[in-house]
């Protein structure tokens, strides 16, 4: 089972993107289960949610205190929520940031792990007019770790935001393209 | 044919009563139950499901309309939680004594104050004698099937009693997971339409709630009692064969690794998924714990429950909610009063955990575990106790 945690702020999507990929996952015949952080929603503060997905039925209804993975829609968020909170050891994380993955290691205290960094923004700018960065991050999230296949996201995409799926697909594919991998984790056992 | 999909519990909620085939819906929106009549009202707006909808001012008028389209021959359905299941308290009782198989679905929430819209179990235990059919939910497919059998439940000429089922708020209500639909044909052949035996008719009238005189108000009452206790085989019957058209069996009380276990969880709603993973790692450590589900509230399967701990020395019963100055967790405490004749009987711990949405935890499981077994070693069980809570 891989466990995906979420961070965003208010109305960028980061429900409708473990909602997409569970979707996504069930999609292709495997088990899935996508939640939000309950409670109020309030647009512009700190948001959670929730994505697992296993070959196996999952039966645990709790949040994810240790994701294998996490995502960072918005690079404010670093500053509000401790978004490597509980990272399992193998872990990693996507990123929205046009800085470099070792200084925000270095300001944020962020665990030395696999990190996937984008300019999510830039590409939500330039591509959907907005920078609503949720599917661009799913992009980023595909290239860390292939949890599902892009065309079964695309597929998501068309029939949540028909009106707007053209432009999320091609934010999507660009945030794929542009990510960068970086394994800080090796870098540390190398040190030891 | 059966269709699997990925989609929130509260909409295979209402997915189920489109194909339910509802005459009426009635339903006043309260968090954590909006989503389920918000799809039920697209649905009729769309044009998927021939019903009427009844946009009302309260809970209270919502349920009232549930009874008198009831009454009147229709296939009614609601959907609430929390305060808005205690503003329907008036009518429950209505619905009940007047036997009108109204089906509604309960997002579990607690009641304020202090003012939360977070979820457990505080509600339904506050209808606990109003007379309704009580079913628990553990999971989306649970939701969805329990929400086309609620109805071939409720209308069986052997039951007519009004049937609530119940999820979890949030926890359950708002999770995306698979959930496998059943296509018109498959619910049609398995839910006839709904014929009532009596029904309000100006061509042919009759008296349905008539007033009472004390020389015949405990007969009526006994008579009732005795009518929800019957139904506990009809309810069995019906989740069988829903089992053996379907494949998915639904039991009152459903055991898992419990033969022979010591140490029995007791637990109802979806939480018990997650202490079944508790009840796993224990396994690993050589404990020898078992799990038991509570499905049916009321009416109660006594029976069914002693049967599955007879063999146990100690039975921890995990309830979200609190019988406030009582004896803790309403579910412990009907269990301690089902056991209470017994010759040889397990003892019981109540924990009252998971109120207002607070998580529990797998390791919160086994340790509550622990220290029910530590309660029993040394001699001294507490009434209750209010678990993970600061002091």
């Amino acid at each position: 089972m891989i466990e995906v945690r979420i961070h965003g702020r208010g109305g960028q999507g980061a429900v409708a993107s473990a909602e997409m990929m569970a979707v996504s996952a069930i999609s292709e015949g495997r088990y899935a289960q996508a939640f939000p952080s309950f409670g109020p929603e309030r647009r512009g503060a700190p948001v959670v949610a929730y994505l697992r997905i296993s070959d196996e039925p999952i039966l645990r209804r709790e949040p994810i205190l240790n994701p294998d993975l996490v995502v960072v829609l918005d690079p404010t968020v670093l500053r509000a929520a401790d978004v490597g909170s509980g990272l399992k050891e193998r872990g990693g994380i996507a990123l929205n940031t046009c800085r470099k993955p070792e200084e925000l290691i270095e300001q944020y205290g962020l665990p030395h792990c696999r990190m996937a960094t984008v300019d999510a923004n830039h590409i939500a700018q330039t591509i959907i007019g907005r920078a609503i960065t949720n599917t661009a991050m799913l992009g980023s999230l595909l290239k860390l770790e292939p949890l599902v296949r892009l065309e079964s996201l695309f597929e998501q995409i068309k029939e949540r935001f028909p009106a707007v799926a053209e432009k999320n697909i091609a934010a999507l594919q660009a945030a794929y393209d542009e990510t960068s991998i970086h394994d800080f984790s090796k870098a540390i056992k190398g040190g030891k | 044919m059966a269709r699997r999909v990925g989609l929130e519990v509260s909409i295979a909620c209402s997915e189920a009563v489109t194909l339910a085939n509802v005459d009426v819906i009635a339903a006043y929106p309260i968090t954590p139950q909006t989503h389920i009549v918000e799809h039920l009202s697209e649905q009729v707006a769309e044009g998927h499901l021939d019903a009427e909808y009844i946009k009302v001012e309260s809970e209270h008028s919502a349920l009232s309309c549930c009874v008198g389209a009831s009454a009147a021959g229709a296939r009614t359905f609601t959907a609430t939680a929390s305060q808005g299941l205690i503003l329907m308290s008036e009518i429950m009782y209505i619905a009940s004594g007047l036997r009108l198989p109204v089906v509604m679905a309960l997002a579990t929430r607690t009641l304020s104050s202090p003012l939360t819209i977070w979820g457990d179990q505080s509600d339904v235990m506050s209808q606990r004698d109003c007379g309704w059919i009580t079913i628990f939910c553990e999971n989306g497919q649970d939701v969805f099937d329990q929400s086309i059998i609620a109805f071939r439940i409720a209308e069986d000429r052997r039951v007519l009693f009004p049937t609530m089922i119940c999820m979890d708020g949030f926890h359950l209500s708002h999770v995306i997971e698979p959930v496998e639909l059943l296509s018109q044909e498959e619910v049609d052949s398995f839910l006839p339409p709904y014929k009532p035996e009596y029904r309000l008719d100006p061509h042919r009238p009759l008296t349905m709630g008539a007033f009472t005189m004390p020389d015949y108000f405990m007969e009526i009452k006994k008579q009732q009692d005795e009518a929800l206790k019957s139904t506990l085989p009809v309810i069995k019957e019906i989740w069988n064969e829903w089992g053996n058209r379907f494949g998915r069996y639904y039991q009152p009380v459903s055991c898992y690794k419990a033969e022979g276990a010591e140490t029995l969880i007791l637990i109802a709603g979806g939480f018990s998924g997650t202490a079944q993973i508790a009840v796993d790692r224990m396994r690993e450590q050589g404990k020898n714990v078992g799990l038991l589900r509570l499905k049916l509230w009321r009416p109660f399967p006594h029976q069914e429950i002693r049967d599955a701990v007879k063999g146990a020395k100690l039975v921890v019963v995990v309830d979200r909610a609190l019988s406030v100055g009582g004896q803790g967790g309403p579910i412990a405490a009907e269990l301690r009063s089902s056991l209470y004749h017994l010759k040889k009987r397990p003892a019981v711990v109540s924990f009252v955990a998971g109120l207002s949405g607070r998580d529990i935890h797998i390791d919160q499981f086994v340790e509550m575990v622990e220290r029910a077994e530590g309660h029993l070693s040394a001699g001294k069980i507490p009434d209750y106790e209010m678990f993970g809570v600061r002091e």
